[in-house]
């Protein structure tokens, strides 16, 4: 490093204090957050993609999510000319170590990072039976672990696949959008370690959000529109082939 | 790769709803059908299965007191289970099921089967010693006044608890086909005509429940089968039982003939991971076999001694059917992955929380308390007689 | 005569009703939590609870507080877009205490390869190389310097 001893002891203290700031933000009681300014949502842009797992590990190292279960994941389709429709789909441990080699051949690949879409009409937030998963006033899907029963009907009522019972709390977790990160003006755990911005966080409600000019000169979709969940995760050139 | 043949989303691997979500249906099924044949008598004054009428009010109370355990032992915080009771969502189905359950229980069962019963339990309690004594006299609720014509009030308000019972006993049943039947994410259960299935495999159930149980106890008491009472039960099974099988036959066809893209991955599950369960239990041995039996009892003349064996050979079967109704729906649902891509196995514990151990226990022990309600609150009107005068 | 002589025991069962009702209530009462229902059939409370977790990352914004020559490197080269964090884990205890917190030196043979593994399944465009053929166990900072990878910036410092 070629800072100056002299420069050290200013920028030190100087980031530090910057970073307790950061740190010391909750939602409605902070200054500089209100919840209904923001309306949050993902976009995945397929083509950048190389299905490195970087988000799936960076996810589990940022929100402690236990082994064998997945707050995000990534799916490698591969699909040939004869299957258009019925791809070969594989995510060994959700893709965390990466995937193994492909073989060059006639079918085309492309990875699928998959999370919880935070739907605005989500089906998981309409059957809990007790309130404990609830979308915020800010569109982020969130589950109470203080409060929820470990039914598990949300997760048998996401059509998604990305909730899942925590083996040892006994409650539901999934993927939180990173809130503790948002809404401290850091970006979420998956997009700020992904090296090809495949993965990038929208605030849908800030015209400003960068995001949202390339939402408006794409073609994007979402996964399952027949099941009108209002997901707010957009894939830019998703397949038809993607289940 | 632990039992995923294809492509599963990873957090579908595991199956969430175990053994216990099958029995649970199973058991308010029974409750729901054992009070449909209870109201058969006090409703509609079918008096041919009055011997069975105390018989399967206690049937049905006591599988709906073991009903709530199979939840519990499921929930990954039973102690927070109260919240349902204090802040239930009015948008899930499941939060009706405290106050559906706890009207059906004390609003319907115990005040039909209290006011049924009331005299013989403050004769009971005149009669008796000691503990017994203080219960029959807490189970008067301090009032001793068995005139005729409260008695009469009794059966007027009985009546019309029966007759509220019967729409009452259709909601805590068909809530549970409605949990399933409204999740669209998953097409093995999403369909209109789920809870209707439901409510009549119940029916079916609960009628062949209590005629087995009518048959084996009337037997381990040495008395005699009153055969117009079975031989009407048997002709309510037969003809619930058709309804049933045209609704589940409907619910098949539509899948078939309407092929969406869940089809083909359903149908390859029903013919491999689901074979035995779907086809050879539930279809064959618990469906078209007791069916059989039972048209031939309706068609042709036969006499007691084997009509007796085709009813309890029809009952069981049946009740295993049911069962295997129930798995088939919960269970097969967890089996596919919502890809369309692949399948996994259930992997059932034998010795825990929710194996199949305690499965078969909670199956057992409504039979239990059956027993202690029998011996309690005699339900024979012989013994009965016998009892309250002291013989 | 007492009208309701025939009818009382049936005004005693209600009375369990009532009572039930009653007690109900004052459980009630205590035990919903304050916050329920303020946005929502939920607890409003959890919002609060869950955006309080700790961070582990602590973002490129702090890390180029103090790291700026880093960040001149690598504004200038291919790796402009990969964030600090892709490559040396989560740092927010270094961020905290720059002082006593080091991060741990990273092995490139493991790392690199994670991205830059040659695959079919990657984006054509993408640099991949097969690791054996490109390098056969040279390491990958011999020639390129993580921070501005081509080859012509140099190799490691």
């Amino acid at each position: 490093m070629n800072l100056s001893r002299r420069q050290i002891l200013i920028l030190l203290p100087a980031a530090a204090v910057a970073w307790k700031s950061v740190l010391a933000g909750t939602p409605e009681s902070a200054p500089n957050y209100r919840m209904s300014d923001h309306w949050w949502g993902m976009l995945i842009d397929i083509p950048k993609c190389i299905g490195c797992g970087n988000c799936v590990r960076a996810c589990q190292a940022e929100n402690d999510v236990p082994d064998g279960f997945f707050r995000t994941w990534v799916e490698r389709y591969h699909v040939t000319d004869e299957h258009m429709t019925n791809p070969e789909v594989i995510s060994p441990d959700g893709g965390k170590e990466g995937f193994p080699v492909a073989k060059e051949d006639a079918g085309k690949y492309f990875f699928v990072p998959k999370l919880c879409n935070h739907c605005a009409d989500s089906p998981c937030t309409q059957v809990c039976p007790v309130g404990a998963t609830f979308v915020t006033p800010d569109g982020v899907v969130l589950a109470d672990p203080k409060y929820c029963l470990g039914c598990a009907y949300c997760v048998q009522a996401c059509p998604y696949g990305c909730r899942y019972i925590h083996p040892e709390k006994k409650v539901v977790d999934k993927c939180t959008l990173c809130y503790h990160r948002i809404t401290k003006g850091l970006t979420t755990a998956c997009a700020e370690n992904c090296p090809t911005g495949a993965r990038q966080l929208v605030d849908l409600k800030n015209p400003n959000d960068p995001i949202h000019a390339f939402l408006k000169t794409h073609s994007v979709q979402i996964l399952k529109p027949q099941m009108a969940t209002g997901a707010k995760v957009y894939y830019n050139e998703l397949d038809g082939a993607v289940r | 790769m632990n039992g995923v043949e294809g492509f599963m989303y990873p957090n579908e691997i595991e199956l969430h709803w175990s053994v216990l979500i099958v029995l649970y249906p199973y058991i308010t099924g029974l409750v729901a059908g054992a009070f449909i044949l209870a109201s058969l008598e006090r409703v509609f004054r079918v008096e041919a299965v009055k011997p069975t009428y105390r018989l399967a009010l206690f049937t049905a109370l006591s599988f709906l007191l073991v009903a709530p355990l199979p939840l519990q032992l499921h929930l990954g915080h039973p102690e927070r289970s109260p919240e349902m009771y204090f802040t239930p969502h009015s948008t899930s189905a499941m939060a009706m099921f405290g106050y559906v359950y706890l009207w059906y229980l004390m609003a319907v069962l115990v005040f039909e089967i209290w006011l049924d019963y009331r005299c013989d339990i403050v004769l009971l309690a005149e009669q008796s010693h000691g503990m017994k004594r203080l219960l029959y006299r807490v189970m008067t609720l301090g009032s001793s006044n068995i005139s005729p014509r409260s008695l009469h009030i009794d059966e007027r308000v009985g009546w019309i608890v029966t007759l509220v019972g019967i729409p009452s006993a259709f909601m805590l049943h068909g809530y549970v086909g409605f949990i399933f039947g409204s999740i669209k994410a998953n097409p093995w259960w999403s369909s209109p005509l789920m809870p209707v299935v439901f409510i009549f495999s119940a029916m079916v159930s609960g009628i062949a429940c209590v005629m087995v149980l009518y048959m084996a106890t009337t037997k381990m008491r040495g008395r005699k089968i009153d055969m117009l009472c079975v031989d009407t039960i048997a002709m309510y099974l037969f003809y619930t039982f058709i309804i049933d099988f045209s609704l589940e036959t409907l619910d098949l066809i539509h899948r078939i003939y309407e092929a969406d893209e869940s089809f083909r991955s359903l149908d390859f599950m029903v013919h491999s991971k689901l074979y035995f369960s779907h086809i050879v239990v539930q279809i064959i041995c618990g469906t078209l076999i007791p069916l059989a039996l039972l048209a031939v009892t309706q068609l042709v003349k036969l006499g007691e001694v084997t009509r007796k064996r085709i009813y309890a050979t029809a009952g069981v079967l049946t009740l295993i059917g049911i069962f295997a109704m129930r798995w088939n729906v919960v269970i097969g649902g967890q089996l596919f992955s919502k890809s369309f891509l692949g399948y996994t196995t259930y992997k059932m514990s034998l010795i825990s929380k929710e194996g199949l151990l305690m499965a078969f226990g909670l199956t057992l022990l409504p039979l239990g308390i059956l027993w202690v309600l029998i011996k309690l609150l005699p339900p024979w009107p012989e013994e009965n007689a016998q009892a309250v005068t002291g013989d | 005569m007492n009208p309701f002589k025939d009818v009382e025991h049936l005004f005693r069962f209600a009375g369990l009703f009532v009572v039930a009702f009653v007690v109900f209530w004052a459980i009630r009462s205590h035990v919903v939590p304050p916050t329920f229902g303020q946005y929502g059939h939920y607890r409003a409370a959890a919002i609060g609870e869950i955006a309080a977790r700790p961070v582990h990352y602590a973002g490129h914004d702090a890390c180029e507080t103090c790291h700026t020559d880093v960040l001149d490197v690598k504004k200038a080269g291919k790796h402009a877009q990969v964030n600090c964090e892709a490559c040396h884990g989560p740092q927010s205890q270094h961020a905290d205490d720059p002082g006593t917190v080091t991060p741990a030196k990273l092995d490139t043979a493991t790392l690199c390869v994670r991205c830059h593994a040659a695959s079919a399944a990657r984006p054509k465009a993408f640099p991949q190389v097969d690791a054996v053929d490109h390098a056969n166990g040279v390491p990958c900072e011999t020639c390129h310097q993580p921070h501005s990878p081509a080859v012509d910036a140099g190799g490691t410092k």
